[in-house]
Protein backbone atom coordinates (compact mmCIF):
# COMPACT_ATOMS: atom_id res chain seq x y z
CA UNK A 1 0.00 0.00 0.00
CA UNK A 2 2.81 2.18 0.83
CA UNK A 3 4.02 2.12 -2.62
CA UNK A 4 0.64 2.97 -4.05
CA UNK A 5 0.97 6.23 -2.22
CA UNK A 6 4.25 7.31 -3.50
CA UNK A 7 3.00 5.28 -7.05
CA UNK A 8 0.63 8.52 -8.21
CA UNK A 9 1.86 12.07 -7.53
CA UNK A 10 0.47 13.79 -10.11
CA UNK A 11 1.46 13.25 -13.74
CA UNK A 12 0.36 11.86 -17.42
CA UNK A 13 0.66 15.37 -19.32
CA UNK A 14 0.64 17.39 -16.45
CA UNK A 15 4.25 16.68 -15.58
CA UNK A 16 5.51 17.83 -19.43
CA UNK A 17 7.64 21.24 -19.23
CA UNK A 18 6.11 24.58 -20.62
CA UNK A 19 6.19 25.18 -24.18
CA UNK A 20 7.87 28.77 -23.63
CA UNK A 21 10.93 26.89 -21.32
CA UNK A 22 11.07 23.92 -24.06
CA UNK A 23 11.33 26.34 -27.28
CA UNK A 24 14.18 28.40 -25.45
CA UNK A 25 16.38 25.40 -24.95
CA UNK A 26 15.40 23.80 -28.67
CA UNK A 27 16.47 27.02 -30.52
CA UNK A 28 19.69 27.07 -28.67
CA UNK A 29 20.24 23.88 -30.20
CA UNK A 30 23.32 23.75 -33.00
CA UNK A 31 21.67 22.67 -35.86
CA UNK A 32 23.50 19.82 -38.51
CA UNK A 33 23.45 19.84 -42.15
CA UNK A 34 19.69 19.73 -43.77
CA UNK A 35 18.48 16.92 -44.65
CA UNK A 36 15.92 16.80 -47.60
CA UNK A 37 14.03 13.12 -46.62
CA UNK A 38 13.55 14.73 -43.03
CA UNK A 39 9.87 16.25 -43.94
CA UNK A 40 9.00 16.85 -40.34
CA UNK A 41 11.21 17.80 -37.84
CA UNK A 42 11.43 19.76 -34.50
CA UNK A 43 11.42 22.63 -36.15
CA UNK A 44 7.95 22.57 -36.67
CA UNK A 45 6.82 21.92 -33.55
CA UNK A 46 4.98 18.80 -34.64
CA UNK A 47 3.40 15.58 -32.91
CA UNK A 48 6.17 13.70 -34.51
CA UNK A 49 9.31 12.96 -36.78
CA UNK A 50 8.30 11.80 -40.07
CA UNK A 51 11.83 10.75 -42.48
CA UNK A 52 11.38 9.79 -46.20
CA UNK A 53 13.10 6.61 -47.07
CA UNK A 54 11.47 5.78 -50.61
CA UNK A 55 9.24 7.59 -52.79
CA UNK A 56 6.09 5.87 -51.45
CA UNK A 57 7.33 5.25 -48.11
CA UNK A 58 8.36 7.26 -44.90
CA UNK A 59 8.83 6.64 -41.57
CA UNK A 60 6.87 8.17 -38.59
CA UNK A 61 9.21 8.07 -35.23
CA UNK A 62 7.83 9.26 -31.81
CA UNK A 63 8.18 9.10 -27.76
CA UNK A 64 6.56 10.12 -25.17
CA UNK A 65 6.64 9.00 -21.40
CA UNK A 66 5.47 10.41 -18.12
CA UNK A 67 4.72 9.46 -14.71
CA UNK A 68 1.39 8.10 -13.61
CA UNK A 69 -1.56 9.94 -13.10
CA UNK A 70 -3.64 7.57 -11.28
CA UNK A 71 -3.31 4.91 -8.84
CA UNK A 72 -4.04 1.49 -10.87
CA UNK A 73 -1.05 0.41 -13.03
CA UNK A 74 -2.63 -1.18 -15.45
CA UNK A 75 -4.45 1.75 -16.44
CA UNK A 76 -1.56 4.04 -16.30
CA UNK A 77 0.31 1.61 -18.57
CA UNK A 78 -3.11 1.89 -20.86
CA UNK A 79 -3.10 5.67 -20.51
CA UNK A 80 0.53 5.68 -21.34
CA UNK A 81 0.67 3.42 -24.39
CA UNK A 82 -2.62 5.74 -26.13
CA UNK A 83 -0.43 8.51 -25.68
CA UNK A 84 2.17 7.81 -26.99
CA UNK A 85 0.92 5.71 -30.07
CA UNK A 86 -1.53 8.64 -30.74
CA UNK A 87 1.91 11.04 -31.99
CA UNK A 88 1.83 8.67 -35.04
CA UNK A 89 -2.20 8.72 -35.31
CA UNK A 90 -2.13 12.61 -35.53
CA UNK A 91 0.45 12.65 -38.10
CA UNK A 92 -1.82 10.40 -40.51
CA UNK A 93 0.43 7.58 -39.90
CA UNK A 94 0.00 3.24 -39.37
CA UNK A 95 2.05 1.95 -36.21
CA UNK A 96 3.96 -0.57 -36.94
CA UNK A 97 6.85 -1.20 -33.98
CA UNK A 98 6.68 -0.31 -30.58
CA UNK A 99 9.60 -0.37 -27.86
CA UNK A 100 8.83 -0.04 -23.55
CA UNK A 101 10.34 3.13 -21.63
CA UNK A 102 10.38 2.26 -18.36
CA UNK A 103 11.88 4.21 -14.86
CA UNK A 104 11.23 2.34 -11.94
CA UNK A 105 12.37 2.18 -7.81
CA UNK A 106 14.12 -0.56 -7.50
CA UNK A 107 12.43 -1.05 -4.22
CA UNK A 108 9.29 -0.97 -5.66
CA UNK A 109 6.81 -4.08 -5.68
CA UNK A 110 7.63 -5.73 -9.55
CA UNK A 111 4.15 -6.81 -10.04
CA UNK A 112 3.00 -3.43 -10.52
CA UNK A 113 5.72 -2.95 -13.05
CA UNK A 114 4.14 -6.41 -14.89
CA UNK A 115 0.37 -4.32 -14.89
CA UNK A 116 2.17 -1.25 -16.27
CA UNK A 117 3.44 -3.28 -18.80
CA UNK A 118 0.99 -5.88 -19.25
CA UNK A 119 -1.79 -2.82 -19.86
CA UNK A 120 1.00 -0.95 -22.64
CA UNK A 121 1.13 -3.89 -24.34
CA UNK A 122 -2.28 -4.28 -24.60
CA UNK A 123 -2.93 -0.98 -26.28
CA UNK A 124 0.26 -1.70 -28.58
CA UNK A 125 -1.41 -5.34 -29.79
CA UNK A 126 -5.21 -3.51 -30.22
CA UNK A 127 -3.24 -0.21 -32.50
CA UNK A 128 -1.95 -4.01 -34.56
CA UNK A 129 1.82 -3.21 -33.77
CA UNK A 130 4.46 -5.08 -32.28
CA UNK A 131 6.50 -4.76 -28.86
CA UNK A 132 9.85 -4.91 -30.20
CA UNK A 133 11.93 -4.61 -27.49
CA UNK A 134 12.91 -2.09 -24.57
CA UNK A 135 14.90 0.08 -21.90
CA UNK A 136 14.38 0.23 -18.05
CA UNK A 137 16.35 2.23 -15.53
CA UNK A 138 16.72 2.31 -11.66
CA UNK A 139 14.77 5.83 -10.92
CA UNK A 140 13.41 7.21 -7.78
CA UNK A 141 9.76 7.55 -9.01
CA UNK A 142 7.75 5.47 -11.73
CA UNK A 143 7.22 6.80 -15.06
CA UNK A 144 6.69 4.69 -18.51
CA UNK A 145 6.07 5.14 -21.95
CA UNK A 146 6.95 4.02 -25.90
CA UNK A 147 9.09 5.15 -28.28
CA UNK A 148 7.01 3.91 -31.65
CA UNK A 149 7.64 3.77 -35.10
CA UNK A 150 4.91 4.00 -37.91
CA UNK A 151 5.15 4.05 -41.61
CA UNK A 152 3.16 6.83 -43.91
CA UNK A 153 2.90 7.60 -47.54
CA UNK A 154 5.17 10.78 -48.27
CA UNK A 155 2.62 12.59 -49.64
CA UNK A 156 -0.56 11.68 -46.87
CA UNK A 157 1.27 13.58 -43.77
CA UNK A 158 -0.62 15.29 -41.80
CA UNK A 159 1.28 18.51 -40.48
CA UNK A 160 -0.11 20.19 -37.65
CA UNK A 161 0.58 23.47 -39.38
CA UNK A 162 -0.75 23.05 -43.28
CA UNK A 163 -4.23 24.28 -41.88
CA UNK A 164 -6.73 26.59 -44.56
CA UNK A 165 -8.42 29.69 -43.27
CA UNK A 166 -11.90 28.29 -43.98
CA UNK A 167 -11.40 24.88 -42.85
CA UNK A 168 -13.50 23.77 -40.04
CA UNK A 169 -12.04 22.49 -37.02
CA UNK A 170 -13.14 19.20 -35.04
CA UNK A 171 -11.84 18.18 -31.64
CA UNK A 172 -12.82 13.96 -31.44
CA UNK A 173 -12.40 13.42 -27.35
CA UNK A 174 -13.74 15.33 -24.75
CA UNK A 175 -11.27 17.99 -22.53
CA UNK A 176 -11.01 18.06 -19.09
CA UNK A 177 -9.22 15.62 -17.87
CA UNK A 178 -6.31 17.22 -16.49
CA UNK A 179 -8.66 18.65 -13.88
CA UNK A 180 -10.49 15.35 -13.43
CA UNK A 181 -7.06 13.17 -12.40
CA UNK A 182 -6.02 15.97 -10.34
CA UNK A 183 -9.38 16.17 -8.09
CA UNK A 184 -9.33 12.73 -7.90
CA UNK A 185 -5.72 13.32 -6.52
CA UNK A 186 -7.09 15.29 -3.79
CA UNK A 187 -10.60 12.97 -3.05
CA UNK A 188 -13.09 15.50 -5.09
CA UNK A 189 -13.66 13.37 -8.35
CA UNK A 190 -16.79 11.26 -8.27
CA UNK A 191 -15.90 7.46 -8.78
CA UNK A 192 -18.43 8.66 -12.72
CA UNK A 193 -16.01 11.25 -13.68
CA UNK A 194 -13.16 9.22 -13.68
CA UNK A 195 -13.96 6.24 -15.29
CA UNK A 196 -15.26 8.26 -17.96
CA UNK A 197 -12.01 10.15 -17.92
CA UNK A 198 -9.74 6.72 -18.10
CA UNK A 199 -12.07 5.90 -20.99
CA UNK A 200 -11.47 8.85 -23.15
CA UNK A 201 -7.48 8.18 -22.38
CA UNK A 202 -7.41 4.76 -23.06
CA UNK A 203 -9.46 5.16 -26.37
CA UNK A 204 -6.47 4.97 -28.87
CA UNK A 205 -6.93 7.39 -31.61
CA UNK A 206 -6.71 4.82 -33.77
CA UNK A 207 -10.31 4.73 -34.89
CA UNK A 208 -10.67 8.84 -35.72
CA UNK A 209 -7.41 8.84 -37.67
CA UNK A 210 -8.66 5.81 -39.36
CA UNK A 211 -12.00 7.69 -40.33
CA UNK A 212 -10.22 10.80 -41.33
CA UNK A 213 -8.18 9.31 -43.99
CA UNK A 214 -11.75 9.53 -46.45
CA UNK A 215 -11.39 13.19 -45.93
CA UNK A 216 -9.70 16.01 -46.82
CA UNK A 217 -7.76 16.75 -43.83
CA UNK A 218 -5.48 19.66 -43.66
CA UNK A 219 -3.80 19.64 -40.24
CA UNK A 220 -3.91 17.14 -37.45
CA UNK A 221 -2.53 16.99 -34.16
CA UNK A 222 -3.27 15.41 -31.37
CA UNK A 223 -4.24 17.65 -27.73
CA UNK A 224 -2.05 16.86 -24.99
CA UNK A 225 0.34 18.88 -22.83
CA UNK A 226 -0.24 22.24 -23.89
CA UNK A 227 -3.92 21.64 -23.87
CA UNK A 228 -6.32 23.03 -26.36
CA UNK A 229 -5.36 26.57 -26.69
CA UNK A 230 -1.95 25.63 -26.38
CA UNK A 231 -2.12 23.30 -29.56
CA UNK A 232 -4.51 24.95 -31.77
CA UNK A 233 -2.15 27.99 -31.38
CA UNK A 234 0.85 25.60 -32.56
CA UNK A 235 -1.68 24.55 -35.18
CA UNK A 236 -2.12 28.51 -36.45
CA UNK A 237 1.58 29.09 -36.87
CA UNK A 238 1.83 32.64 -36.68
CA UNK A 239 -0.10 32.79 -40.31
CA UNK A 240 -3.94 31.98 -39.41
CA UNK A 241 -6.38 32.70 -36.49
CA UNK A 242 -9.37 30.96 -35.34
CA UNK A 243 -12.57 30.88 -33.78
CA UNK A 244 -14.02 29.21 -31.06
CA UNK A 245 -17.50 28.56 -30.23
CA UNK A 246 -16.88 27.23 -26.30
CA UNK A 247 -20.06 25.62 -25.89
CA UNK A 248 -19.36 23.35 -28.77
CA UNK A 249 -16.58 22.26 -27.16
CA UNK A 250 -16.48 18.49 -25.95
CA UNK A 251 -16.25 18.44 -22.22
CA UNK A 252 -16.21 16.35 -19.00
CA UNK A 253 -18.90 17.95 -16.73
CA UNK A 254 -17.22 17.45 -13.60
CA UNK A 255 -13.95 19.24 -14.75
CA UNK A 256 -15.98 22.42 -14.83
CA UNK A 257 -17.18 22.16 -11.04
CA UNK A 258 -13.52 20.96 -10.70
CA UNK A 259 -12.15 23.93 -11.98
CA UNK A 260 -14.51 26.35 -10.15
CA UNK A 261 -13.37 24.85 -6.85
CA UNK A 262 -9.54 25.82 -7.99
CA UNK A 263 -8.20 22.02 -8.45
CA UNK A 264 -5.87 23.21 -11.19
CA UNK A 265 -2.39 22.18 -12.12
CA UNK A 266 0.80 24.10 -11.97
CA UNK A 267 1.21 22.97 -15.39
CA UNK A 268 -2.53 24.22 -16.88
CA UNK A 269 -1.57 28.10 -15.24
CA UNK A 270 2.16 27.54 -17.33
CA UNK A 271 -0.17 27.05 -20.57
CA UNK A 272 -1.97 30.31 -19.41
CA UNK A 273 0.99 31.88 -19.01
CA UNK A 274 2.11 31.06 -22.55
CA UNK A 275 -1.02 31.17 -24.63
CA UNK A 276 -3.00 33.60 -22.96
CA UNK A 277 -1.38 36.60 -25.23
CA UNK A 278 -2.95 35.11 -27.94
CA UNK A 279 -6.68 34.49 -26.81
CA UNK A 280 -9.55 37.08 -26.12
CA UNK A 281 -12.13 35.10 -24.08
CA UNK A 282 -15.32 36.89 -24.98
CA UNK A 283 -18.25 36.11 -22.40
CA UNK A 284 -16.46 32.91 -21.11
CA UNK A 285 -16.85 31.46 -17.82
CA UNK A 286 -13.93 30.96 -15.41
CA UNK A 287 -14.03 26.84 -15.39
CA UNK A 288 -14.33 27.22 -18.89
CA UNK A 289 -11.61 29.01 -19.43
CA UNK A 290 -9.56 26.61 -16.97
CA UNK A 291 -10.41 23.87 -19.29
CA UNK A 292 -9.18 25.21 -22.44
CA UNK A 293 -5.89 25.62 -20.74
CA UNK A 294 -5.99 21.87 -19.03
CA UNK A 295 -3.47 20.25 -20.30
CA UNK A 296 -4.67 16.52 -21.45
CA UNK A 297 -2.96 13.30 -21.50
CA UNK A 298 -4.17 10.88 -24.25
CA UNK A 299 -5.91 13.76 -25.02
CA UNK A 300 -7.96 13.71 -28.53
CA UNK A 301 -7.45 14.71 -32.67
CA UNK A 302 -7.91 18.48 -33.63
CA UNK A 303 -8.17 18.19 -37.13
CA UNK A 304 -8.44 21.14 -39.74
CA UNK A 305 -11.11 19.81 -42.24
CA UNK A 306 -11.97 20.90 -46.02
CA UNK A 307 -15.32 22.84 -44.59
CA UNK A 308 -17.60 21.17 -47.30
CA UNK A 309 -16.56 17.74 -45.83
CA UNK A 310 -16.90 19.00 -41.87
CA UNK A 311 -20.68 17.82 -41.30
CA UNK A 312 -20.42 14.55 -42.55
CA UNK A 313 -16.89 13.77 -40.91
CA UNK A 314 -18.13 15.24 -37.82
CA UNK A 315 -21.02 12.66 -38.01
CA UNK A 316 -18.71 9.82 -39.19
CA UNK A 317 -17.01 9.74 -35.93
CA UNK A 318 -19.69 10.20 -33.76
CA UNK A 319 -21.92 7.15 -35.45
CA UNK A 320 -17.80 5.36 -34.04
CA UNK A 321 -18.77 6.08 -30.42
CA UNK A 322 -16.62 9.41 -30.03
CA UNK A 323 -17.54 12.68 -28.28
CA UNK A 324 -16.28 14.82 -31.68
CA UNK A 325 -17.99 17.89 -32.39
CA UNK A 326 -16.91 20.61 -34.68
CA UNK A 327 -15.69 22.97 -32.59
CA UNK A 328 -14.67 26.22 -34.56
CA UNK A 329 -13.23 27.79 -37.94
CA UNK A 330 -10.15 28.55 -38.96
CA UNK A 331 -9.53 31.98 -40.16
CA UNK A 332 -7.24 35.05 -42.17
CA UNK A 333 -4.87 36.26 -39.38
CA UNK A 334 -6.78 38.66 -37.59
CA UNK A 335 -6.15 40.22 -33.76
CA UNK A 336 -6.67 38.15 -31.32
CA UNK A 337 -5.12 35.24 -33.15
CA UNK A 338 -7.65 32.92 -31.54
CA UNK A 339 -10.96 34.36 -30.48
CA UNK A 340 -13.12 32.28 -28.39
CA UNK A 341 -16.99 32.59 -28.17
CA UNK B 1 -8.28 36.81 12.67
CA UNK B 2 -5.18 35.53 10.74
CA UNK B 3 -4.06 32.25 10.03
CA UNK B 4 -0.35 30.94 8.44
CA UNK B 5 -0.61 28.13 5.82
CA UNK B 6 2.69 26.57 5.03
CA UNK B 7 2.41 24.89 1.37
CA UNK B 8 5.95 24.56 0.83
CA UNK B 9 6.83 21.55 -1.43
CA UNK B 10 3.37 21.15 -2.11
CA UNK B 11 1.99 20.43 -5.77
CA UNK B 12 -0.86 22.07 -7.17
CA UNK B 13 -3.70 22.06 -6.68
CA UNK B 14 -2.88 21.20 -2.75
CA UNK B 15 -1.62 24.89 -1.60
CA UNK B 16 -4.99 26.10 -3.08
CA UNK B 17 -6.58 23.44 -1.29
CA UNK B 18 -4.86 24.21 1.99
CA UNK B 19 -5.71 27.99 1.85
CA UNK B 20 -9.43 27.23 0.91
CA UNK B 21 -9.46 25.01 4.04
CA UNK B 22 -7.67 28.26 6.26
CA UNK B 23 -10.29 30.02 4.61
CA UNK B 24 -13.34 28.24 5.91
CA UNK B 25 -12.00 28.02 8.88
CA UNK B 26 -11.98 31.89 9.48
CA UNK B 27 -16.00 32.08 9.52
CA UNK B 28 -18.23 34.49 8.77
CA UNK B 29 -15.83 37.01 10.30
CA UNK B 30 -13.50 36.71 8.23
CA UNK B 31 -9.89 37.75 8.18
CA UNK B 32 -6.90 37.16 6.45
CA UNK B 33 -4.97 34.25 5.13
CA UNK B 34 -1.06 33.72 4.65
CA UNK B 35 -0.10 31.17 2.07
CA UNK B 36 4.07 30.27 1.99
CA UNK B 37 4.89 28.58 -0.99
CA UNK B 38 8.32 27.74 -3.25
CA UNK B 39 7.00 28.06 -6.62
CA UNK B 40 6.07 30.98 -8.66
CA UNK B 41 3.25 28.86 -10.70
CA UNK B 42 1.60 27.73 -7.56
CA UNK B 43 1.75 31.77 -6.11
CA UNK B 44 -0.09 32.66 -9.49
CA UNK B 45 -2.37 29.76 -9.05
CA UNK B 46 -3.70 31.55 -5.62
CA UNK B 47 -4.09 34.95 -7.01
CA UNK B 48 -6.25 33.52 -9.91
CA UNK B 49 -8.33 32.12 -7.10
CA UNK B 50 -8.31 34.97 -4.98
CA UNK B 51 -9.09 37.46 -8.20
CA UNK B 52 -12.01 35.05 -8.92
CA UNK B 53 -13.01 35.17 -5.28
CA UNK B 54 -12.93 38.97 -5.15
CA UNK B 55 -10.79 38.69 -2.01
CA UNK B 56 -7.46 41.71 -2.17
CA UNK B 57 -4.33 39.68 -2.52
CA UNK B 58 -1.02 40.46 -2.46
CA UNK B 59 2.05 38.51 -2.91
CA UNK B 60 5.60 39.08 -2.64
CA UNK B 61 9.41 36.88 -2.65
CA UNK B 62 10.41 36.45 0.36
CA UNK B 63 13.84 34.27 -0.90
CA UNK B 64 15.00 32.25 -3.52
CA UNK B 65 12.12 29.01 -4.22
CA UNK B 66 9.89 30.60 -1.14
CA UNK B 67 6.88 32.85 -1.47
CA UNK B 68 3.90 34.93 0.36
CA UNK B 69 0.69 35.37 -0.45
CA UNK B 70 -1.62 36.97 1.82
CA UNK B 71 -5.53 37.27 0.71
CA UNK B 72 -7.79 39.31 3.27
CA UNK B 73 -11.45 37.69 3.29
CA UNK B 74 -14.16 39.81 4.09
CA UNK B 75 -18.04 39.58 3.37
CA UNK B 76 -18.23 43.14 1.60
CA UNK B 77 -15.70 42.59 -1.10
CA UNK B 78 -17.84 39.15 -1.79
CA UNK B 79 -20.71 41.16 -2.58
CA UNK B 80 -19.45 43.76 -4.52
CA UNK B 81 -18.13 41.14 -6.77
CA UNK B 82 -21.52 39.18 -7.03
CA UNK B 83 -23.18 42.53 -8.43
CA UNK B 84 -20.35 42.91 -10.91
CA UNK B 85 -21.39 39.29 -12.27
CA UNK B 86 -24.49 40.53 -12.84
CA UNK B 87 -23.79 43.44 -14.90
CA UNK B 88 -21.25 41.49 -17.20
CA UNK B 89 -23.98 38.98 -17.61
CA UNK B 90 -26.80 41.70 -19.33
CA UNK B 91 -27.03 40.60 -23.33
CA UNK B 92 -25.55 42.68 -25.90
CA UNK B 93 -28.72 43.72 -27.72
CA UNK B 94 -27.50 44.41 -31.11
CA UNK B 95 -29.51 46.79 -33.60
CA UNK B 96 -29.42 46.22 -37.15
CA UNK B 97 -28.15 42.80 -37.03
CA UNK B 98 -30.57 41.25 -40.30
CA UNK B 99 -30.37 37.85 -41.60
CA UNK B 100 -31.76 36.36 -44.57
CA UNK B 101 -32.69 33.04 -44.60
CA UNK B 102 -32.25 31.53 -48.54
CA UNK B 103 -33.67 27.64 -48.44
CA UNK B 104 -34.38 27.26 -51.50
CA UNK B 105 -33.45 27.88 -55.40
CA UNK B 106 -37.91 28.77 -55.48
CA UNK B 107 -39.59 32.09 -53.71
CA UNK B 108 -42.64 30.32 -52.98
CA UNK B 109 -44.73 27.47 -53.51
CA UNK B 110 -46.87 26.55 -56.51
CA UNK B 111 -45.44 26.82 -59.60
CA UNK B 112 -41.15 26.12 -59.67
CA UNK B 113 -40.68 28.25 -62.98
CA UNK B 114 -42.63 30.86 -61.25
CA UNK B 115 -40.58 30.39 -57.68
CA UNK B 116 -37.22 30.42 -59.50
CA UNK B 117 -38.17 34.06 -61.02
CA UNK B 118 -39.97 35.15 -58.49
CA UNK B 119 -36.40 34.02 -56.25
CA UNK B 120 -33.87 36.39 -58.45
CA UNK B 121 -36.36 39.32 -57.89
CA UNK B 122 -36.45 39.04 -54.74
CA UNK B 123 -32.59 38.89 -54.13
CA UNK B 124 -32.57 42.11 -56.33
CA UNK B 125 -34.65 43.78 -54.42
CA UNK B 126 -32.76 43.30 -51.73
CA UNK B 127 -29.81 44.48 -52.98
CA UNK B 128 -31.80 47.76 -54.20
CA UNK B 129 -32.79 48.17 -50.08
CA UNK B 130 -31.38 51.66 -47.82
CA UNK B 131 -30.40 48.87 -45.31
CA UNK B 132 -28.63 45.95 -46.60
CA UNK B 133 -28.69 42.63 -44.36
CA UNK B 134 -25.78 41.55 -42.36
CA UNK B 135 -25.48 38.31 -43.53
CA UNK B 136 -27.63 36.04 -46.19
CA UNK B 137 -27.54 32.51 -45.22
CA UNK B 138 -27.83 29.85 -48.30
CA UNK B 139 -28.63 26.23 -47.80
CA UNK B 140 -30.22 23.26 -48.97
CA UNK B 141 -31.94 24.33 -52.42
CA UNK B 142 -30.55 27.74 -51.82
CA UNK B 143 -27.07 26.66 -51.87
CA UNK B 144 -27.77 26.42 -55.54
CA UNK B 145 -28.07 30.56 -55.57
CA UNK B 146 -24.48 31.24 -55.18
CA UNK B 147 -23.00 28.62 -57.65
CA UNK B 148 -21.82 28.95 -60.89
CA UNK B 149 -24.80 29.77 -63.66
CA UNK B 150 -26.94 31.00 -61.13
CA UNK B 151 -29.05 33.85 -62.24
CA UNK B 152 -28.31 35.79 -58.98
CA UNK B 153 -24.69 36.02 -58.99
CA UNK B 154 -24.51 39.06 -60.04
CA UNK B 155 -26.73 40.82 -57.40
CA UNK B 156 -24.94 38.74 -54.55
CA UNK B 157 -21.53 39.89 -55.74
CA UNK B 158 -22.74 43.49 -55.54
CA UNK B 159 -24.12 42.43 -52.19
CA UNK B 160 -21.00 40.87 -51.17
CA UNK B 161 -18.99 43.73 -52.32
CA UNK B 162 -20.72 46.27 -50.23
CA UNK B 163 -19.96 43.98 -47.29
CA UNK B 164 -22.51 41.33 -46.89
CA UNK B 165 -21.59 38.33 -45.52
CA UNK B 166 -22.64 35.82 -48.04
CA UNK B 167 -22.43 32.26 -46.40
CA UNK B 168 -23.32 28.87 -48.29
CA UNK B 169 -23.80 25.51 -46.18
CA UNK B 170 -21.21 23.00 -47.21
CA UNK B 171 -22.88 20.06 -46.62
CA UNK B 172 -25.85 20.72 -48.70
CA UNK B 173 -22.97 22.16 -51.74
CA UNK B 174 -21.07 18.54 -50.91
CA UNK B 175 -24.92 17.15 -51.09
CA UNK B 176 -25.73 18.59 -54.38
CA UNK B 177 -21.93 18.17 -56.12
CA UNK B 178 -21.57 21.93 -56.23
CA UNK B 179 -18.41 21.98 -53.77
CA UNK B 180 -15.88 23.57 -56.73
CA UNK B 181 -19.18 25.73 -58.25
CA UNK B 182 -19.00 28.14 -54.92
CA UNK B 183 -19.10 31.55 -57.45
CA UNK B 184 -19.73 34.20 -54.30
CA UNK B 185 -19.06 34.58 -50.29
CA UNK B 186 -17.96 31.09 -48.65
CA UNK B 187 -18.61 28.28 -47.01
CA UNK B 188 -20.71 27.54 -43.73
CA UNK B 189 -21.28 24.94 -41.34
CA UNK B 190 -24.87 24.04 -39.32
CA UNK B 191 -22.98 25.75 -36.26
CA UNK B 192 -22.50 28.67 -38.11
CA UNK B 193 -26.26 28.77 -39.24
CA UNK B 194 -28.01 28.01 -36.04
CA UNK B 195 -25.47 30.96 -34.57
CA UNK B 196 -26.53 33.62 -36.72
CA UNK B 197 -29.82 32.96 -36.79
CA UNK B 198 -30.45 33.10 -32.87
CA UNK B 199 -28.27 36.63 -32.75
CA UNK B 200 -30.15 38.12 -35.40
CA UNK B 201 -32.37 41.12 -34.48
CA UNK B 202 -34.48 40.20 -37.71
CA UNK B 203 -34.65 37.56 -39.60
CA UNK B 204 -36.16 37.44 -43.15
CA UNK B 205 -36.95 34.34 -45.44
CA UNK B 206 -39.21 34.74 -48.31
Amino acid sequence: MADEIVFCRGGGCTAKLGAGVLSRVLSCLPKGARDDNLLVGYDSRDDAAVYQVSEDLAIVQTLDFFPPMLDDPYLFGQIAAANALSDVYAMGGEVKTALNIVCFPEKMDLNILGEIMRGGSEKVKEAGAVLVGGHSIADDSVKYGLSVMGTIHPDKVYANNRGQAGDVLILTKKLGVGIVCTANRVGEASKEAMEEAIRSMTTLNKYAAEICTKYDVHACTDVTGFGFLGHLHEMLDGRLSARIRARQIPVLQEALQHAEEFLLTAAGQRNRNHTEPFVRFRHISFAMEEVLFDPQTSGGLLIAVEPVQAEALEMELQKAGLPARIVGELTNRTDPEILVV
Amino acid sequence: MNRIVNAMGDACPIPVVKTKNAIKELGEEGGSVETLVDNEIAVQNLTKMANQKGYPVQSEKLEQNKYRVVMTIGTETTVEKEEENKVACVPDRRTGNTVVVISSSCMGEGDDALGTVLMKGFIYAISQQDELPATILFYNGGAKLTCEDAPTLEDLKSLEAQGVEILTCGTCLNHYGLTDKLKVGTVTNMYVIAEKMTQASLIVKP
